[in-house]
């Protein structure tokens, strides 16, 4: 187990060299420029700035100093801003994004759950379909939509939530809805199709034939084997959840770090778009890590590869 | 095996709480809801009076050397005073200077300051405090988009170039209140100047200090009508009546709060529900509902600003006035205006915005239109300027418009009206702003959509920018009797002569038509009835420097 964790662990490692130097290469050679506006800039002006974030040096020059500063876990300078750098912008948004998307993952899991299990066991009937149109909805209504009608509804006509701001507890609410409708569709779409498969397994028939109570079977057998699937998409679901949407955190004015993977590309900060996808990467390829550790503790059959060497 | 359900349970649910038990709970904000903007929030009579306003975006920098754009001039204007300021009507009056004088020549500025003039931090403001900011932001070593807001100055662009000396600057400070400028070349507009955020001051003891200052609310010095006392980066400013500013009597609001909301539905939606007291920019589809209606909350500022076309001068048959005008003339701009942009829009028949004072009267009134839409009169022009170029009929060409709703909303109604009134066919095309930017660079693109906001109030702002090789002239248009008349009005000081040049200038421009205006952009702006005061000067946000609340 140690040595496919440390293997692991290295592999890790060389994927966000890669993804570094990938994205360091592609930033540079799309088009446009941190520091073209629309107007007159003299030359002058434009080769300060180029001097004052070392743009003017040679690419390979600039990337070697970015890993030595990468090294001191320094993401350097934001372009756009003098006063507050992307070790900043992840300092301060990632508490918040994460706060947002764990309330949002802890509403998706749960709901999204109990809507897969009761739909599977009521397959073809009022639950099943009240469930999936749900589910579909959830899927197919775009979150910006459903954050504007909630925000009309529960803030402007009824009062009953603050419109956007990150205050307080009340001021989550809203965002952490708006954000879970999706992932908990698509949780509890593949919780019931995964449950529908496990359940036509001639294992639960042997369950039910040794005269094993009904809720015995579903949730000592049934549940359990359908959750795999649920688990193996969960690492990218919770990735995606606390490093922060930038549309829901742009609707409900949240200062998360969802508008850094956007607006640094839309304002070419190269350092932004660096650090972003850095930590992105980061966080993704852990998650991973944690997904795949986990399979062997829920489901004892699957066998790391590396162990039996 | 048992167990295996429990530990799934288990670690799906334990993820989840690991994470929101390690960070979630003890590092956000959730344990300081003792301010709140809860929709119940009044201002009681006795309480103190506060402002509540959205700041689109968190401002890039909020030092008046390196500052730009709206999200940071927003907050300057109110925290800083230049030498001069405006009045709501636009006049230039003293601020931190108490009087002035100009040589004959109009190259030499001699302000005397005020004598109670005080940083926030109760430390007089002296002449040397102008001298070290204007020179901090020319310093090459700033890296200040604006420093060339600066290039008036003698020695200037050199300084700012790495070509000349900081002591080859034009600017002393000859004593603690007297301030002596030297310009490179007679400026008229250099008063309108002096009340712009480049040309604030800075506490040259408070920058030398600590070079980070304005980075945080807790050390931000300014010497404005407010100060700065709270900054939550990305999410909120709160800014406070300074008691040391010289006019304080006349500053009836006590705390001015900013959230920073970039959603222009929320923010509408924060003012509906009566979480802020005005809203500016407004989103389109509301900015039309409010005009029909009337609304009474609803203002249209003016805005020093035009939306037009560039044709690439160097495409054919773009290259041929004819064609050009043709299309110009077979647009209906009326149209345009108030049902696809739909913010009280002017529409446009010259490119200097009104607003901007002639020698009497208004300049762009006096203007006029120069040109008409007549749809004969196209076809026919069209028809001769393809026949010039060799061609029988325009070839598909392309617009190209960086990516926004309201931008595809008008080239889609353009490509309609040029469809139907002269049967041409043309594609449109979408890129990211900052690729549309290069390609207008590069020459590589047919028309594109532009705009353009003055930087200071004068017609030069806008009549500089096409001529030859200018850097905005992206049309790749090249006029010499246009070069002629726009050198003509930058070196005389008679301001008859200059505005005169500049007309003419502009019936040049806008007979060979190398851009095709569209409209004069306005800032329509919400405002709820209990605020007072709050005016809207012609190239700046809505200011409330003197607004009350009732």
């Amino acid at each position: 187990m140690l040595k496919f964790a440390l293997k692991r662990v290295g592999l890790a490692l060389l994927t966000l060299w890669v993804i570094i130097t990938l994205t360091f290469l592609l930033m540079h050679n799309i088009p446009g420029n941190p520091f073209a506006q629309e107007g007159t800039m003299p030359k002058a002006v434009y080769e300060n700035l180029q001097s004052y974030y070392n743009l003017d040096k040679p690419l390979l020059v600039q990337y070697g100093l970015y890993l030595q500063s990468l090294l001191q876990l320094d993401f350097g300078p934001s372009l756009k801003s003098s006063s507050i750098s992307v070790n900043d912008y992840i300092k301060s948004g990632f508490p918040v994004s994460l706060h947002l998307g764990t309330q949002a993952m802890l509403i998706a899991i749960t709901f999204g759950l109990i809507f897969g299990v009761i739909a599977s066991l009521n397959r073809n009937k009022w639950p099943d379909y009240l469930s999936m149109v749900l589910a579909i909805i959830g899927i197919s209504v775009p979150n910006f939509i459903l954050a504007t009608i909630l925000i009309n509804y529960f803030a402007v006509e009824w009062q009953l939530f603050p419109v956007a701001t990150w205050k307080s507890w009340s001021h989550t609410v809203l965002p952490s809805i708006a954000l879970a409708m999706m992932p908990m569709a698509y949780i509890a779409r593949l919780m019931r199709s995964s449950m529908l498969e496990v359940l036509s397994q001639d294992y639960i028939l042997t369950a039910k034939a040794k005269g094993l109570s009904r809720n015995k079977v579903i949730l000592k057998h049934a549940i359990r084997n359908a959750m795999l699937p649920v688990v193996t998409v969960l690492g990218i679901l919770i990735a995606n959840l606390v490093t922060g949407s930038f549309i829901i955190e742009s609707i409900f004015g949240i200062p998360g770090m969802g508008e850094m993977f956007v607006k640094g590309i839309f304002n070419r900060d190269y350092p932004v778009i660096l650090g972003s996808t850095i930590f992105y990467s980061a966080i993704l390829i852990f998650l991973i890590l944690i997904v795949d550790l986990a399979y062997t503790w829920i489901d004892p059959r699957i066998k790391i590869s590396g162990e039996r060497k | 095996m048992k167990k295996n359900l429990a530990r799934s349970l288990i670690f799906l649910l334990s993820i989840v709480f690991v994470l929101s038990g390690c960070f979630g709970g003890g590092t956000n904000n959730e344990s300081t809801p003792e301010e709140s903007a809860d929709p119940g929030e009044k201002t009681e009579e006795t309480g103190p009076k506060i402002l509540r306003l959205n700041n689109s975006s968190e401002p890039g920098s909020l030092h008046p050397g390196t500052a730009q754009g709206t999200h940071d001039s927003w907050i300057l204007e109110h925290a800083f005073e230049g030498l001069t300021k405006k009045t709501p009507e636009g006049e230039i009056i003293p601020g931190m200077a108490r009087e002035w004088e100009t040589s004959e020549d109009g190259l030499t500025w001699t302000f005397h300051l005020r004598d109670d003039i005080k940083w926030s931090n109760g430390d007089p403001v002296t002449a040397a405090d102008f001298e070290y900011a204007w020179k901090y932001a020319l310093n090459p070593e700033s890296a200040s988009t604006y420093a060339y807001q600066l290039y008036y100055l003698e020695g200037g662009q050199e300084f700012n170039e790495g070509k000349a000396d900081e002591d080859q600057v034009g600017v002393t400070a000859e004593d603690d209140q007297t301030l002596v400028v030297k310009l490179a070349q007679p400026t008229p507009y250099f008063l309108d100047l002096t009340s712009f955020y480049t040309y604030y001051p800075i506490s040259q003891k408070v920058q030398e200090e600590n070079p980070k200052w304005y980075q945080e609310a807790e050390s931000y010095v300014s010497n404005g009508a407010f100060k700065l006392t709270e900054w939550k980066h990305k999410e909120s400013m709160k800014l406070e009546k300074n008691e040391h500013y010289y006019e304080q009597d006349k500053i009836k609001l006590d705390e001015v709060h900013f959230v920073i909301i970039d959603d222009e539905n929320t923010a509408w939606q924060m003012y509906q529900a009566g979480e802020l007291d005005l809203v500016y920019p407004l989103p389109q589809d509301v900015q039309g509902q409010l005009l029909a209606n009337n609304d009474p909350e609803f203002v249209k500022g003016p805005d020093l600003a035009v939306y037009y076309f560039n044709f690439n001068n160097e495409v054919k048959p773009f290259n041929n006035p004819k064609v050009r005008k043709a299309l110009s003339m077979a647009i209906d701009r009326q149209t345009i205006v108030e049902h696809v942009a739909q913010g009280g829009q002017i529409p446009a028949y010259s490119v200097v915005p009104p607003g901007i004072p002639d020698v009497s009267g208004d300049y762009q009134e006096n203007t006029g239109n120069l040109f008409e839409e007549n749809l004969d009169e196209a076809k026919k022009l069209l028809e001769e300027g393809l026949a010039e170029e060799g061609m029988d009929q325009l070839p598909n060409f392309t617009l190209t418009y960086n990516t926004s709703e309201g931008h595809k909303a008008i080239a889609e109604a353009v490509q309609e009206m040029w469809r139907k009134n002269l049967g041409v066919e043309m594609t449109l095309e979408n890129v990211e702003f900052q690729v549309k930017l290069d390609r207008e660079k590069a020459g590589d693109y047919t028309i594109s959509r532009a705009g353009w906001v003055g930087d200071y109030v004068d017609p030069m702002t806008f009549i500089d920018l096409w001529v030859t090789d200018g850097p905005y002239n992206d049309a790749n248009w090249s006029n010499p009797e246009y070069d002629k008349l726009v050198e003509v009005a930058k070196t005389t000081m008679d301001q008859e002569e200059r505005m005169n040049a500049m007309h003419e200038a502009e019936k040049i421009l806008m007979d060979e038509m190398p851009i095709l205006p569209v409209y004069f952009y306005t800032k329509p702006f919400t405002v709820k009835p209990h605020v007072t005061g709050v005016y809207t000067p012609i190239n700046s946000y809505p200011q409330f420097i003197y607004a009350d609340i009732e």
